[in-house]
């Protein structure tokens, strides 16, 4: 618990100073934030012109599917504030700047999560909490159910996680293609701003059993709808959200402290 | 030529965005096939023209770098190299231009082909009749890249006097990624915000390359289109220069 605590505390106060870098460049931290703000929207702005031609999507309202994109959006969008840098490890081995890392004091897992900690990421937070405020307006969800929502929303933020992780541990072997590691985060994003019954049955088995995207939000959010899953899967698995999230995580916390130990600086 | 070999050191980091093309290619296919499985023949496109649709905006995203991704010119703006380049005895604006040209035809091979072979392989894309299409396609792709060439180099530019580009680089991904076309067909966005769209350099990157391949525009108004924007670009860039020329001077290399 206390080294868990050494952690926290290193890293708020490296993110305090990234901000505080950051805020020298006041007009371009101000377009970052608006930026990042903006581009979500025009992600959501997207989803309601597809709603603009049709009632359903998959069979999903379009409160529904606000309701599975705002999820997934805040999950995705802390996960990324708080960690998504981790992918950026090829880079710092490439430029021999890891090296540096491994001599301080503190967690390389920390130090490189926290690197260019950009605060203006927080504006992609507000923009899907304000998402899932309105369609909860919207939706009604009895308080029975409505448990659930904060459950999944902190298990989209360890899946999430742990998808950056692994992304990150995979650069210690394929150090010139970080792009790889983007399919499963960004792709994770992208994937779960849609009911999962727009895509096709195999790829949705392979979100569930084998990459468990499946339970940032769409097996959660068809409990909180009370709806039947269109593919047929049984009903126990909408709560196993927090088993599939503490199983990735402690993959991804394997193969991060692999990876470490295999890790061998390029001696430039 | 420079351009090209030296991307093409690159390889494995190309064939990685290619795949990561490729599996976005997959997931917005599936969005978009749903929304045409409930409004078939949608905006004059039926299902097969929409899928091709999305794999061409992945197969555009290196080429035309839609994410917005800056010149090495910026970083040299920052660091003061610029003044280096500016002493060379070549303009520039044509020198980034041929050498992003090169990038562009190297990734066009790396990071096009596959997803569209891909997308070709599981849901089946359209491809143009015969070789004058092809040949019109290309063109308007080649006029696509200089467009986009010319949105990035005034924002290369604009370093010079911002320093920090992170902010503008923000924006720029924000408007490219929508007014593309690269996140939702632009012929889906109704009354005069869908006109306004389709008039604006974006829509020369994505929107209209691809109605080009998929036969769905007249031919000499699109390609027309796109040139006006390509030299209306260079233009602004070439009185950017110019510009730059004096600041540099005055800040004294």
């Amino acid at each position: 618990m206390g080294e868990a605590l050494g952690l926290a505390r290193s890293y708020v106060l490296l993110a305090a100073t990234w901000v505080r870098a950051a805020a020298q460049y006041p007009l371009s931290m101000a377009m970052l934030t608006i930026g990042s703000f903006v581009v979500t929207c025009l992600d959501a702005a997207a989803i309601v012109v597809i709603f603009v031609h049709t009632e359903t999507l998959g069979g999903f309202s379009l409160p529904e599917v606000m309701f599975l994109y705002g999820t997934a959006g805040v999950s995705f969008a802390l996960a990324d504030m708080l960690f998504g840098n981790v992918d950026k490890l090829g880079q710092h081995v490439r430029a021999g700047t890891f090296d540096t890392m491994l001599i301080r004091p503190v967690s390389p897992f920390v130090q490189m999560a926290v690197d260019r900690f950009a605060f203006q990421r927080v504006g992609r937070v507000l923009q899907a909490a304000i998402v899932l405020a309105v369609a909860l307006a919207r939706l009604h969800v009895p308080w029975q159910r409505a448990w659930m929502i904060p459950v999944m929303v902190l298990c989209g933020i360890v899946l999430f996680t742990a998808m950056w992780t692994l992304g990150g541990a995979l650069q210690f072997l394929l150090t010139e293609a970080p792009e790889i590691a983007n399919a499963f985060t960004y792709g994770g994003g992208q994937l779960t701003q849609y009911p999962l019954s727009v895509y096709g049955g195999e790829l949705v088995r392979a979100v569930t059993f084998i990459v468990p995207l499946a339970f940032v939000n769409w097996q959660p959010a068809l409990y909180v709808l009370d709806r039947p899953d269109p593919f047929g899967l049984p009903y126990w698995l909408r709560f196993a959200g927090p088993v599939a999230a503490v199983t990735l995580a402690c993959a991804a916390g394997w193969a991060w402290r692999a990876g470490l130990r295999r890790y061998r600086s390029t001696g430039s | 030529m420079f351009g090209f070999r030296r991307h093409a050191v690159y390889r494995a980091a190309a064939f990685a965005g290619a795949f990561t093309n490729t599996i976005f290619g997959v997931l917005r296919a599936y969005v978009l096939i749903a929304l045409w499985h409930a409004r078939p023949g949608l905006a004059g496109y039926d299902v097969a023209d929409a899928v091709t649709f999305c794999f061409l905006t992945q197969a555009f995203i290196g080429p035309m770098q839609v994410f917005g991704g800056s010149l090495d010119l910026a970083a040299r703006v920052r660091t003061g190299d610029v003044a280096l380049d500016l002493l060379r005895p070549a303009s520039l604006q044509l020198w980034t231009m041929a050498d992003d040209l090169g990038r562009a035809a190297y990734l066009v091979i790396v990071r096009s082909v596959p997803p569209m072979l891909i997308g070709a392989a599981l849901f089946g894309v359209r491809t143009p009749a015969h070789a004058a299409g092809w040949a019109v396609f290309l063109t308007s792709t080649a006029l696509g890249v200089v467009v986009s060439f010319g949105l990035r180099y005034l924002l290369a530019m604009a370093t010079c006097w911002i320093v920090d580009d992170r902010g503008l680089q923000q924006m720029s991904l924000v408007m490219t990624t929508f007014f593309s076309g690269m996140m939702l067909p632009l012929i889906l966005l109704p009354g005069w915000f869908g006109t306004l769209t389709r008039a604006l350099p974006w829509a020369a990157m994505v929107q209209v390359p691809a109605d080009v391949y998929l036969g769905k525009t007249d031919v000499l108004e699109a390609l027309a289109f796109q040139a006006t924007w390509a030299a209306v670009l260079l233009a602004a860039g070439a009185l950017v220069t110019r510009s730059a020329r004096r600041k540099v001077v005055i800040q004294g290399g």
